[in-house]
């Protein structure tokens, strides 16, 4: 189990050799690379492009909280091995904010718990989007979409 | 105690932090927002009723009826939205 919050990048293949490196038990790899986005879709049809975005973070409160969504994912499925790392500071469109990967004997349980870890962040860890646009800069509001993908596994856990 | 806010509230507030010493009665993190409110207009906005905004004690997301005796940090931030 291990979490990071950097803000320099991170070597997405070097990560994943390093997290299931002599660990013969892991039989599936399950991995997410978030992006930052050229074009981001608001509400409606209007569209507004995104050059660069800062994010910011709650340092301290950010490492226990993706501390523990780890550690739910950990008692909810049987897991070899999780990995996340969150990057704050100020990103362009085409850059890794974050990785989150998963090993388990069998592929079910990573995809499952890769996506899990993936939906609690996005609600659960504190960190904002400071969007830099050509109108200027706009702090990015909470999207109802991300709760509802995030109230999904609540509903499970029941 | 420290107060910390974040995102746009930070920016509303006026400062990223401040040291106060709220009086015996400022029981638990909804009686704080309340008596932060009168400490400016800054305050006043950014912790305004209705305005969408959590809390969070000694790092650790709480609810409004949570108490504050003894805690060091108390911080107030808009919805999360990393990832």
């Amino acid at each position: 189990m291990t979490v990071r919050v950097q803000e320099a990048d991170f070597d997405v293949g070097a990560e994943l050799d390093k997290l299931t490196h002599g660990n013969k038990r892991i039989g599936g790899l399950a991995v997410f690379v978030g992006l930052v986005r050229e074009m981001h879709v608001r509400e409606g049809l209007h569209r507004d492009r995104i050059d660069a975005l800062t994010l910011e973070h709650y340092p301290g409160m950010t490492e226990k909280a993706l501390e523990d969504i780890e550690a739910e994912a950990n008692r909810r499925w049987p897991l070899e091995a999780t990995l996340i790392v969150h990057r704050y500071g100020r990103m362009e469109a085409g850059e890794r904010i974050v990785l989150v990967a998963v090993g388990s004997p069998h592929r079910e349980a990573a995809f499952e718990a890769c996506e899990f870890l993936v939906d609690w962040l996005k609600t659960k860890a504190p960190f904002w989007k400071l969007e830099e646009t050509p109108a200027g800069e706009k702090w990015v509001g909470a999207h109802e979409g991300d709760d509802a993908a995030a109230a999904r596994w609540e509903k499970k856990s029941q | 105690m420290k107060v910390r806010y974040f995102a746009w509230m930070k920016r509303t507030v006026g400062v990223a932090d401040e040291d106060v010493s709220p009086p015996v009665e400022v029981r638990t993190v909804g009686d704080l927002v309340f008596w932060l409110r009168g400490r400016s207009p800054g305050h006043a906005e950014a912790l305004a009723e209705g305005a969408a905004f959590g809390a969070a004690v000694d790092k650790r997301t709480a609810t409004f009826d949570v108490p504050i005796e003894g805690v060091r940090e108390v911080a107030f931030f808009p919805p999360f939205t990393g990832g």
